[in-house]
């Protein structure tokens, strides 16, 4: 299925968030995920399934002014 | 002490975390400056990073208050997006609200930035807009909820200092009950200090002090900048004024009589 992360469109096998999570190997903890530009909260990460199309932004602290 | 919304803190210096040459050197300039707040923002991370993981551990050993921002953002949808993923994230309903009109100026989109904040107040969002010295667009930010008004001295990372010192002026006697922060274009200490005397809350920096050749001590000049200056406008001004006025007696002047 094709969807779109962090503005990169690409191919994926995971049908939930969580799991798609395993399968790009993001093994940090400090993530905040927006699919199609809303908050998805952790809490709902191992229950939203994926559609092809859809836009994930995943995001973590970094330095700001 | 100075309060940004329900919150109390003794120091009016807020800083960034950002453009330190090492992340030593970041927490050492942030424990120099006294601050008890400081400014994070938000990135992709890309697969199998940990960059965010290591950032957020060097900024938990501070024991600080995360101000994080939506810095870049430049639609009204963006900044939303970004003050919602920053409050999952940081579990804090602040957020340093940028709204970027143009990429060279950085110039606030004061009309973005009114909606946006507009937006996030009936959220629940404790916001802290960066805008210009624009009254008219302070008193909307107020109107919309803002507690914290946030205008610039200068362009963002310029170090020019205030260029509108009657804006600023003009903006802390119109809003007397705001918090006030001067936030960007500060280049030395004294600039942080005139924005203090001006009667201003704090102050708000990155670069001056992560671009020092010792950021560590640019740190220590900026506390003492900010201390100078709050307890100069505590201890009231005095007016300027066109004409010399002698500070020596001029009563019992030696040879008096001799000048005409």
């Amino acid at each position: 299925m094709r969807v779109t992360i962090n503005g990169e469109t690409r191919n994926v096998t995971a049908t939930r968030i969580d799991a798609l999570l395993n399968e790009l190997e993001y093994e940090g903890s400090h993530f905040a995920i927006a699919l199609n530009f809303d908050v998805l909260p952790k809490s709902r990460w191992a229950e939203t399934h994926l559609k092809a199309g859809d836009e994930i932004e995943i995001i973590t602290p970094r330095q700001g002014g | 002490m100075v309060k940004f919304y329900d919150r109390e803190f003794s120091s009016r210096l807020l800083i960034g975390t950002a453009l330190y040459p090492s992340p030593k050197i970041m927490q050492d300039a942030i424990r120099a400056s006294g601050s008890q707040i400081v400014t994070v923002s938000l990135r992709r991370e890309s697969a199998g990073g940990k960059t965010g993981d290591a950032f957020w551990s060097l900024i938990r050993e501070l024991d600080v208050t995360v101000l994080p921002n939506t810095a870049g953002c430049k639609t009204v949808r963006e900044a939303v997006t970004t003050a919602k993923l920053a409050r999952e994230l940081f579990g804090t309903p602040w957020v340093k609200l940028e709204v970027i009109a143009d990429n060279d100026t950085l110039q606030p989109d004061v009309v973005g930035l009114v909606e946006a904040a507009t937006i996030l107040i009936k959220d629940g969002f404790e916001v802290f807009p960066y805008c210009t010295d624009d009254l008219g667009v302070a008193i909307r930010l107020v109107d919309a909820g803002c507690k914290v008004v946030m205008p610039w001295a200068a362009p963002i990372g310029s170090a020019k200092g205030i260029i509108n010192r009657d804006g600023l002026r003009l903006l802390r006697d119109r809003l007397p009950d705001i918090t006030l922060v001067v936030d960007a274009g500060l280049g030395a200490p004294s600039h942080a200090a005139q924005a203090l005397e001006l009667g201003y809350d704090a102050v708000l920096l990155n670069t001056a002090i992560a671009k020092a050749d010792d950021p560590v001590a640019m740190a220590n000049a900026f506390r003492l900048g900010v201390e100078a200056g709050r307890t100069a406008y505590q201890a009231g001004l005095m007016e300027a004024r066109d004409f010399a006025s002698p500070s020596t007696p001029v009563v019992g002047t030696p040879f008096w009589h001799v000048v005409s």
